[in-house]
């Protein structure tokens, strides 16, 4: 148990953040599939986590605010996004497997519920640990 | 939280494919417009698409999709000998439009298809977002 509520939901906490900024990927591919040229992205999640761990532990490369009129830019969650390698290029450029990307979604949503299921887990937990019933 | 993003993205896709299944339809419905000249034959129409890249933020790599415009056809029309038509020319020819009904039934049903995957990607996104609400009940 984690002495300090800050990091009560540990990895779960940035691996939600992850699987909301995936699902944002896969149905952007999935709105373009009909898109000329558009070509379909996804997001490493293994290696998106690991750098935003390593980065959350080390104090990620930040950008310094020296003047008034600087704009303090968002702090990426980690991992950039690759371009998937097409199974059935087709004419127009487009590169969006309509399958291939309903499965990835929907994949990334059962593992989305897994992870609320941890957190849901870890409250649970805690509150049941505060109430000593 | 950036899954609500994903309603503005399935958002614009949903209504990119209703364009699309508008000019199909404008289509199908103009199949046997005929006309007595060829510049006053009706054209078959198709939406031209592109990503929308969000400009602020361009790492999340999260782009909608929009509609730059409607095209329409460079095919010629078709040309028919009938002499006996109310609006057939001096030389007994009547236009008809060159919209390609086999192409337009395929063209909707791509599109039916499009739009069914981004209202199951909306509906899956309110499932994750109410579970999210009822945490820890």
């Amino acid at each position: 148990m984690p002495t300090s509520l800050e990091n009560l939901f540990g990895v779960h906490e940035t691996a939600l953040q992850l699987r909301s900024r995936r699902a944002q990927v896969l149905s952007a591919n999935l709105a373009n599939a009909d898109t000329p040229h558009y070509k379909a992205r996804d997001l490493d999640f293994r290696a998106a986590l690991r750098q935003a761990r390593e980065g959350a532990g080390t104090g990620a490369v930040a950008m310094r605010v020296t003047h008034s009129g600087h704009m303090a830019p968002a702090i990426q969650t980690g991992g950039e996004l690759l371009y998937r390698v097409p199974t059935q290029p087709s004419v127009d450029g487009n590169t969006v497997d309509a399958q291939e990307e309903h499965a990835a979604f929907m994949d990334n949503a059962i593992r989305y519920q897994a992870t609320l299921r941890f957190i849901n887990g870890k409250a649970k937990g805690l509150i049941s640990a505060l109430k000593g019933e | 939280m950036s899954l609500f993003a994903v309603f503005d993205i399935a958002g614009s896709g949903l209504s990119a494919q209703t364009l699309r299944l508008n000019t199909v339809s404008s289509n199908l419905a103009n199949a046997d417009s005929i006309s007595s000249s060829i510049n006053q034959t009706y054209k078959a129409r198709y939406p031209v698409f592109s990503a929308v890249m969000d400009r602020f933020n361009n790492e999340a790599g999260a782009a909608g999709v929009r509609v730059l415009g409607v095209v329409e056809s460079q095919a010629p029309a078709r040309t028919e000998h009938r002499p006996n038509h109310p609006l057939a020319d001096e030389e007994g020819n009547v236009y008809l439009p060159n919209v390609n009904v086999i192409e337009e039934m395929a063209n909707m049903i791509s599109a039916a298809r499009s739009y069914q995957n981004n209202v199951e990607v909306m509906n899956t996104s309110k499932q994750l977002l109410l579970r999210v609400l009822a945490l820890g009940q």
